[in-house]
């Protein structure tokens, strides 16, 4: 059974020539079939932590270990760990001129399955997947991200993740910028994937609305760059209801 | 990639995210009563050398080239040197390739130099190359002109004349070391179709400088590829006009601009004639430090060119940090009954968050950059149909990207 466990991270960017500690010794364990919703404020590093995990190299790494499965998650480039089975749909997805999305799934495809999908097969996989998506098949020839809308982009994330199959998706704020149709819609492609029983989820949110169309096992409440308290679903009704100034105004974390 | 399109203003349109350092990518449409495109060189177009002054960098035709790369070609101290430059023509049956005077009649008649260095090349030649395909010849081969430079400097001219109805393809290969400054005519007789593709491929040290004529017949169809790799300075002046109303000029360009090269590539579709197209796409991939592409692209509708439909574009892919692009697309129209003008223009950059967004998708990073510079030039190369030659580019492609991930990047 996959697993990701991330003990004691610390993480440090540079900003305006000083170095600045955002992850301050965060612990979790994701285990396949798994949901875990990470809540917090803004500021409170959970992007940071997501691109720590998928290796951006803006992100230090100054203490701790990520094993997925064992592997020194840590030691790995960028892709190596999305060839290990770690998948980061981003709050902020990259425009990419010059390459058609048809073009990008299928390279991706190609280097995570390790060999290319069979022609037939992969476009009408494809076409399938974009579909349930409600996303125009036109869409296929545009360029990645290019012009998308904040909807659109988020949907293409969701349609990398039912194609790429990883074993633990991390998705930063897929929620955000969508209105409730197209919250539906990517929230249903992410049950989808979750049904499979294959993969561990990283929901990481701002809100709780979407905890309503994807229902976490597990909630943690993520301010000043760590976990400052797990629970179960019933903690997000918690913070829906008293949001996080307990955590941030003289709270856990201060 | 933002790019502007039938933009009513004169503003700058670019991409996005922030623009390379040094970049400029203006676009202009302008609605003239006379156009700028003529008044705007330092000389009115002739054959003779002396009706140009010596450039000294800040005329409007002259602003972004570096003149002291030129090895004197600008300001008449560049000498030929004999034999310096080999020029092989492999031609299909029914060709007649001939090398002629400069008295010979069939010079000079698609257009006129318009600066200093064509004017040069035209007053310096000695002989002329013709290539004639004769009215209602189809060929099915390409004509072949192999021009290859053995360190010489040389002053040419080239003329590629095509008959009423007769169809080719010709490939221009340019290899080698040279310092060229050259005229090339293309004249299309009615319903004529010609294919020529120019291929820039010099060895580092080269300087080629060549101004391009086209005249196109009445329902004629010309189609320019042009392909610049090598060179330490290329500047390329490809124009066009037409004979007769129905004609019809795709002008496709495709550079890689490396560390240290100036590439230009300056532009003009006169809409003289009404009835007619025009549709231009040049693009760049440009990496190293002080690799400079330049494109201007001018196209003029004059009063008389109604029923005019044009479009032009221009799009830059920058690679790496300390590239320049200057991008400036400019269209006159001084007749309102048309049936289509537009340009954009845009410069883009594979950057480092791009490359990252690839990567977590599991692609290798020398892979993501190739994956994302074949795109960027895929559909123009499809256009050139000389198979060995689109082998070649592809080829080409990923050796100039072999340097740049090599760079350590
Ligand atoms: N590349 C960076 N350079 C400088 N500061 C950064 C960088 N990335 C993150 N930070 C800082 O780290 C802190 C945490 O940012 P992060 O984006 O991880 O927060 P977040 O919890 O995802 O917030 P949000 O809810 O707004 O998405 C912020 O103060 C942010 O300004
Ligand atoms: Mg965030």
């Amino acid at each position: 059974m996959a697993t990701l466990e991330i003990r004691d991270l610390h993480v440090t960017v540079e900003a305006d020539n000083a170095t600045k500690e955002i992850l301050k010794g965060v612990d979790l364990t994701v285990k396949q079939g798994e949901t875990h919703a990470i809540m917090g404020p803004n500021g409170s590093g959970k992007s940071t932590l997501a691109y720590s995990l998928a290796g951006h190299p803006k992100y230090t790494i100054t203490g701790g270990t990520v094993l997925l499965d064992g592997e020194d998650v840590l030691e790995m480039s960028v892709d190596e760990r999305a060839r290990a089975g770690l998948f980061l749909a981003m709050q902020y997805p990259v425009e990419v001129p010059g390459v058609s999305v048809s073009n990008f799934l299928r390279t991706s495809a190609t280097a995570i399955r390790g060999e290319a999908p069979k022609l037939r097969t992969w476009v009408k996989e494809v076409k399938e997947a974009m579909a349930r998506l409600n996303m125009d098949p036109s869409f296929a020839e545009r360029n990645v991200n290019e012009g998308f809308s904040g909807g659109e982009k988020k949907r293409h994330e969701i349609l990398q993740l039912e194609l790429l199959k990883p074993k633990v998706a991390i998705l930063d704020e897929t929620d955000s910028g969508l209105d409730v149709d197209a919250l539906r819609i990517v929230s249903e492609g992410v049950n989808r994937v979750r049904e499979t029983g294959e993969v561990g989820t990283l929901l990481i949110t701002h809100y709780t609305r979407i905890l309503r169309y994807i229902k976490p096992d597990f909630v943690h409440v993520f301010s000043g760059g760590r976990i400052v308290e797990s629970g179960g679903a019933e903690l997000a009704d918690k913070l829906e209801n008293e949001g996080y100034e307990a955590y941030t105004k003289g709270g856990v974390s201060a | 990639m933002a790019e502007a399109q039938n933009a009513p203003t004169l503003g700058s349109a670019r991409a996005g995210g922030p623009p390379p350092a040094g970049s400029t990518t203006a676009g202009a449409i302008a609605v003239a009563a006379e156009s700028t495109v003529a008044t705007r060189m330092s000389a009115p177009p002739s054959f003779d050398v002396a009706d140009f002054p010596v450039p000294h960098g800040r005329e409007e035709e002259w602003r972004f080239t570096p003149l002291e790369r030129l090895r004197g070609l600008h300001d008449g101290t560049a000498v030929a040197t004999g034999g310096g430059l080999k020029v092989a023509v492999d031609a299909p049956e029914g060709v007649v390739v001939e090398t002629v005077d400069r008295d010979d009649a069939r010079l000079g008649r698609a257009g006129t130099p318009v600066d200093r260095i064509a004017a040069q090349a035209y007053s310096a030649f000695e002989k002329a190359g013709v290539i004639t395909v004769p009215k209602e010849t189809v060929l099915t081969e390409p004509i072949r002109v192999a021009v290859h430079g053995e360190g010489g400097t040389a002053f040419a001219h080239q003329v590629i004349e095509l008959g009423a109805f007769a169809e080719a393809v010709v490939v221009i290969d340019h290899t080698g070391d040279a310092v060229l400054a050259a005229n090339v005519d293309y004249v299309l007789g009615d319903g004529a179709k010609l294919t020529v593709v120019s291929v820039q491929d010099w060895d580092d040290k080269a300087v080629h400088v060549a101004q391009h004529n086209a005249l196109v017949g009445r329902d004629a169809t010309f189609k320019s590829v042009v392909v610049t790799f090598g060179g330490d300075l290329v500047r390329l002046h490809p124009r066009v006009a037409y004979a007769g109303t129905g004609g019809e000029a795709e002008l496709f360009g495709l550079y890689f601009t490396d560390a240290g090269q100036h590439q230009e590539h300056r532009l003009l579709v006169d809409h003289n004639v009404p009835h007619c197209k025009s549709n231009v796409v040049y693009k760049g991939a440009l990496q190293g430090e002080d690799a400079h592409a330049v494109w201007i692209g001018d196209v003029l509708i004059e009063a008389k060119a109604e029923g005019t439909d044009t479009y032009e574009m221009n799009r830059n892919l920058v690679l790496t940090d300390g590239a320049r692009v200057d991008s400036v697309p400019n269209l006159e129209i001084e007749t309102g009954e048309i049936v289509g003008a537009g340009h954009a223009s845009a410069t883009g950059r594979f950057d480092d968050e791009q490359l990252f967004y690839l990567m977590a998708r599991g692609i290798p990073a020398d892979e993501a950059r190739r994956l994302v510079v074949r795109g960027f030039f895929a559909e123009l190369v499809q256009q050139i149909g000389v198979d060995d030659i689109e082998e070649r580019l592809i080829a080409r492609i990923e050796t100039e990207l072999e340097t740049v991930s090599g760079s350590g990047r």
